[in-house]
This record gives C-alpha cells, sequence and structure tokens, in this order.
C-alpha cells in the first residue's frame, strides 16, 4: 500500500485542507470554547489531541510520514477528536463558542481529507480495494451524524425543531417493540401486499394491453388518469371502501405502483428489435413462445426499472395512507400522533426505520436485477 | 435479352449441372409494391427465378435493388402483391410453418441472456425437440461452425465473427432445406471475411444444403456461388442470371483465375448496365 501525492489538480484540495485545519486549531486554541469563559486550556486532552491533529493533517506539507501510516494516524486522531468534541458538548449544551466551532470546523476538514487520502490510496488486493470503497460512503454518512450532533447540542437548538442524533438512537433503542409493531402493520402488511398486487396486476395488464390493440388506446389513458389522481384524495376514499386496516393502506400502494410498472413493462415488450421478431417468425415461434423466450427477457430491464421506482413509491404511500384513519398502529400512525404530542425524537425513530427498510427493500431488488439481467451492457460493463 | 446477348459474348454456358433437379424455388411473374407517403415504391418488379435442391445462389446489385426484399419473400417475411411464388411446391408460409428455412441476418441477433449453445438450441425448444436431440443437434452444428468449447460463453464475450458463426450453427440446427443468408458477412473485415467464406463452402459441400446470399461484394458472390442472379434497381428487377462454371471444390486461390475473373467481370459488367440510366 503507498499513498501518491495528488497532482494536475488547479487547486490542490488536501493542501487546502490541511492548511485549514491549522488555522482553525490556532483559532481554537486561543479563543473562548464555551460561554462563559472556558478556554481550550481548561479541557487539556482536547488541546492535546487538536494539536495532534494539526500536526498529523499538516504532516504531507511539511514533509514526513507521507505513508499510509500517517494517513491512518490522521484517521485515528480525527475519530478521537471528534469523540472529544461530542461528550465535551454534552456537558455544555448550547454554550458553544467561536473556539468551539473553530474545533468542530478543524475536525470536519481533517475527515474530509482523510477520506481525500483515502480515495488514492492504490492497493493490489481486491479485498482491500473493496473495503476502502465502502468505507468512503460510510465515513462521509458517520462525519454527518457526528457533526448534526456537534451542531445541535452546542448551539442548543430545541429538542422540537432538530433532536440530536444520540437522542433519536436512544429512542430506536427504547421503543423498539413499538417500532417493530409499526414496521410489521405499515411495511410487512401494507407495503408488501399493495407492492406485489399492485406490480402483479399492472404486469399483466401490460400483457393484455400488448396483446389487445383496443386496450392500447383504453386502458393506457385510464391508468395515466389513476395515476394523475391526489393520494391525499384517494387515502381517505379507501379507507372508507376497505376499512381501517392495512388493506385500505394497500390499496393505496397498488393504486400507486400500477401506472409505473404498467408504462414500464407495455415500453419493455416493445424493445425487442425487428430482426429478433422475424428471427422468431422465421422459427414458426407461435405467440407465448415469443413473449417468453424473446419479448419478456428484454423488457427485464424495464420491469426492474418499474420495481424499483415502486420499491419507494409504496412506503411513502402506505405511510401518508395512514394519516387517513387506521387503527392505533402504523408508522403513519405513530408519525401523525408524535408529532402532535411533540415527541418528535419518536418521529425521528419512524423515520430512520422507513428510511432503513426503503433503502434495504431497493437494495434487494437493485440485487435480484443485477442477477436477472447480467447480460444487459448497463450490467456487465 | 441483354443477359443472354452478354452470356453468349462471353461464352458462358447456361446449363452446367447435370444431375436431375429438384426444384426448390420457383418464382413467376413476381411483384412487390409498398404503399407509402410518397406515393408506392415497386421494390420488385416481374421477378422470374427458378432454385434448385443444392444450388448457392447469390443476389447481387447495388443498395435498394431489392436483394434484401426478395430474399424476405422467399422467407414469408414479407408478402408479394402479384405474381406467384413456391417454396418445395407450397407457399412460403407453409414452408415456414414446416420450418424449412434457416435465416441468417445481417446481424448475428444471438439473445445476450443465453449461451452460445443455448442461442443454438432456441429453434430446437420451439420446434419442441427432445433434450437428447437438442443437445446432439447442438455438439454437432458447433462442432460444423468450428466453435466447438465455447458452448458456455455469451455472446458478448466473443468476436463479430464468431458471434455469426454462431448465428449459422443456430440456423442449421433447425435442419432447414433451404439456408437464407443476408448479407451475413457484412459488418466484419475482409480477412475474417475469406476466412468464414471459405467455411461456407466447406459447409455447403458438407451439408449439400440450398443457400439463398444476398450480398452487395463481386468476389464473394462469385466465390461462393453456383448460381448469381443480379439484381438493378427502381424497380429492383432481375437483370442477369450467370450460372458459373467454377467446380464445387474451391479455394481462396480460385480467385486469381482466368474463368473466376471472366464471372466477375460480367457480374460488374451487368451492375453497371442496370446502374447506367437515370442517375
Amino acid at each position: 500500500m503507498t499513498t501518491t501525492a495528488v497532482s494536475k489538480r488547479r487547486i490542490d484540495m488536501p493542501a487546502v485542507l490541511a492548511w485549514f485545519v491549522v488555522a482553525m486549531v490556532v483559532v481554537g486554541l486561543f479563543s473562548r470554547i464555551f460561554q462563559p469563559d472556558l478556554g481550550v486550556m481548561d479541557i487539556p486532552r482536547l488541546a492535546i489531541c487538536l494539536a495532534i491533529l494539526a500536526i498529523a493533517g499538516v504532516r504531507y506539507e511539511l514533509g514526513f510520514m507521507r505513508n499510509w501510516v500517517g494517513d491512518l494516524i490522521l484517521g485515528l486522531v480525527t475519530a478521537i477528536s471528534a469523540w472529544l468534541l461530542v461528550t465535551t458538548v454534552s456537558n455544555h449544551q448550547g454554550d458553544a463558542a467561536l473556539g468551539f466551532w473553530a474545533l468542530t470546523a478543524a475536525t470536519w476538514a481533517a475527515s474530509w481529507l482523510f477520506v481525500e487520502r483515502l480515495a488514492i490510496w492504490k492497493t493490489r488486493s481486491p479485498l482491500s480495494t473493496r473495503i476502502i470503497n465502502l468505507a468512503i460512503p460510510a465515513l462521509f454518512g458517520i462525519s454527518i451524524l457526528v457533526l448534526w450532533e456537534i451542531i445541535v447540542t452546542g448551539a442548543g437548538v430545541p429538542k422540537v425543531l432538530l433532536p440530536a442524533p444520540s437522542e433519536i438512537g436512544v429512542r430506536l433503542a427504547t421503543s423498539v417493540p413499538i417500532l417493530w409493531a409499526d414496521f410489521q402493520q405499515t411495511f410487512m402488511k401494507a407495503v408488501l401486499a399493495g407492492y406485489a398486487i399492485g406490480c402483479g396486476s399492472a404486469f399483466v395488464a401490460a400483457i393484455l394491453v400488448d396483446r389487445v390493440p383496443f386496450l392500447r388506446r383504453g386502458l393506457l389513458p385510464v391508468g395515466n388518469l389513476v395515476s394523475a389522481l391526489p393520494i391525499i384524495g384517494v387515502a381517505p376514499i379507501m379507507v372508507m371502501w376497505f376499512g381501517f386496516d392495512w388493506p385500505s393502506k394497500a390499496a393505496v400502494v397498488v393504486i400507486m405502483t400500477f401506472f409505473p410498472m404498467l408504462v414500464n413493462t407495455v415500453a419493455g415488450l416493445a424493445a425487442s428489435d425487428a430482426m429478433q421478431r422475424d428471427l422468431m417468425r422465421t422459427y414458426a415461434s407461435n405467440y407465448w413462445q415469443t413473449l417468453f423466450k424473446l419479448r419478456l427477457p428484454m423488457a427485464m430491464p424495464f420491469i426492474f426499472n418499474a420495481l424499483k421506482i415502486n420499491s419507494t413509491l409504496a412506503l411513502i404511500g402506505a405511510i401518508v395512507a395512514e394519516f387517513f384513519g387506521t387503527p392505533i398502529v402504523g408508522m403513519g400512525f405513530r408519525i401523525s400522533t408524535e408529532v402532535g404530542r411533540m415527541n418528535v425524537d419518536m418521529v425521528w425513530a419512524e423515520i430512520a426505520v422507513a428510511a432503513l427498510a426503503g433503502s434495504l427493500f431497493y437494495g434487494i431488488i437493485a440485487l435480484i436485477e443485477r442477477a436477472v439481467t447480467f447480460w444487459h451492457p448497463s450490467v456487465r460493463g | 435479352m441483354t443477359a443472354l446477348a452478354s452470356a453468349k459474348d462471353t461464352g458462358m454456358v447456361e446449363t452446367t449441372i447435370s444431375a436431375s433437379p429438384n426444384r426448390v424455388i420457383d418464382i413467376d411473374n413476381l411483384s412487390l409494391t409498398f404503399q407509402t407517403n410518397d406515393g408506392p415504391v415497386h421494390a420488385l418488379s416481374d421477378i422470374d427465378l427458378k432454385i434448385d435442391e443444392g444450388d448457392f445462389v447469390s443476389f447481387i446489385g447495388p443498395s435498394g435493388c431489392g436483394k434484401t426484399t426478395l430474399l424476405r419473400v422467399i422467407a414469408d417475411l414479407e408478402q408479394p402483391t402479384a405474381g406467384s411464388i413456391t417454396v418445395n411446391g407450397v407457399s412460403p408460409q407453409e414452408a415456414r410453418l414446416n420450418r424449412a428455412y434457416g435465416y441468417v441476418f445481417q446481424a448475428a441477433a444471438l439473445y445476450p441472456w443465453r449461451t452460445i449453445a443455448k442461442n443454438v438450441a432456441l429453434p430446437l425448444e420451439i420446434m419442441g425437440l427432445s433434450r437428447a436431440e437438442q443437445k446432439e443437434r447442438i455438439a454437432r452444428n458447433m462442432e460444423l461452425v468450428n466453435l466447438a468449447g465455447f458452448e458456455k460463453k455469451y455472446p458478448w464475450q466473443l468476436s463479430g465473427g464468431m458471434q455469426q458463426r454462431a448465428s449459422i450453427a443456430r440456423a442449421l440446427a433447425v435442419e432447414p432445406d433451404l439456408l437464407l443468408m443476408d448479407e451475413p458477412f457484412g459488418a466484419l473485415d475482409e480477412i475474417v471475411r475469406d476466412h468464414l467464406n471459405e467455411q461456407l463452402l466447406q459447409l455447403w459441400a458438407k451439408t449439400n444444403k440450398t443457400v439463398v446470399f444476398v450480398t452487395h461484394s463481386i468476389p464473394e458472390a462469385v466465390f461462393l456461388s453456383s448460381k448469381i442472379v443480379v439484381l438493378c434497381p427502381r424497380p429492383g428487377r432481375i437483370y442477369d442470371v450467370i450460372e458459373s462454371n467454377l467446380p464445387r471444390e474451391r479455394n481462396l486461390d480460385i480467385r486469381e483465375s482466368p474463368e473466376f475473373l471472366k464471372i466477375a467481370h460480367r457480374v460488374r459488367d451487368g451492375l453497371r448496365a442496370g446502374h447506367s440510366y437515370e442517375d
């Protein structure tokens, strides 16, 4: 493993970042960090740690430890600094002053510098390349969470406006049974059922539209119309039709997912070219043989596009639909009631669960897509 | 008749094959007119053509002369607007439903989600052959086009020439009476094309199939064919039919021989004469 200097760039970003770290640390060391009157020298470990951080940051420019060991030390010191800032500020909520923000900026710039260095690491083994490729987005996400934590606590942002990630985390950990019940009600029942029915029926409809020409003119505009219906208007009607429990939410999801799937599948079925269809004709292939052996495989990239779009639409639809009448369980129900009770950390916990579930759902479908359309130029590349 | 006159000039003999010919394709007074927004386009006009079993017939002509259209009419991919055509004594549609055709297109048109072996198996699956029969035919035809060992590869992992060979294997696997080839080597470079031409001749000798081959390359047409049909455009019609007196066993060296050059010359004359009016 070696590191190479970034060259041929108009602005030498790592150098700018390194000197920015030094400048911010200097500002931090010589100004007040907490109200009413607390300097960084009153918290010696923070002062020492940030001094080391400045040196580790600027070592490249000063010309020593220009290797991956130095980079790792930089990463380690950055992590310790961030940890010290987070723990210190929790004792001085809302009291942060100029020096503290300077030190925060220094730590943030140092983490950016570390990722810059990481990105140009050259490794020979594919495993470590893979680890680095995973580490970069992970570090990015972690630094956003840390910044969020420090800013919200340091500036004393009211909890109702934006709770700190640690508070959301605590709420997540202590409310697992409620969150799990909500997840089951909304995701496992409404979303999955609605998604399966919506995508499945749209697929069958697309085949019919393709087979029966008058449906293309009749059904497609109706599908278009249905997709344009506002969910806010449809959801209460579905509650009246299908009752308070999850079937009405599933119905909303069906309405939301139907049209993207229909349009994409119809487009996909038309994707095979004339030569391929002529080929099937010379084999005297019948309609179903051509459908299964040529047109459906050809349509798969389109179909998976719709499945991916729908995976996120379905979750949004189910959560919003729960605002219009529901039993006392469900992610949308919890969000609407906890907002009313000013329990914003619970709302954020539900949002976190929804984001995680949505991303996983999308990820699973994207994985299946890779396996099914391995032959497509966009995948095999 | 310019065609007959020029045949006499060059001293070419019209009948060469003495074995009793079994008629495969009989085209009589056939015309095809496409109706377009700019008025009717006469793609084919008054085509008369007989093709016998075991013939290697090339259609040659400039772009727009209807050579591909004529091949597509034979394959029942286009419908003639006048005249008659029979294939094996029945209509092209019946012949198609009897799986009389192996069609090789300008591009390989292999399905990228199927391996080479699976691509060759495609028509066999449609025909509903047994697994064992499929396996046997795949192995035999992959061997025939020198692709043994590439069964598990995907089309996009092979070169253009190999892809086109795979598509020939796929056409042969049907065991058709007629192999129809529409500029199959048009997209390949000359070295690969020469090589595949030689292989195609060997294949023809081995299988004794009737081949109809569309090309716009004079050397390719003369090298491969037992009968060369020269077409000319606007309206698409037959200008000359040349029976080749070259031996069936040929290699690339034959292209230097005087007989070869004579035939090539007559083809070139035909193309030039058919093209010389209007523009």
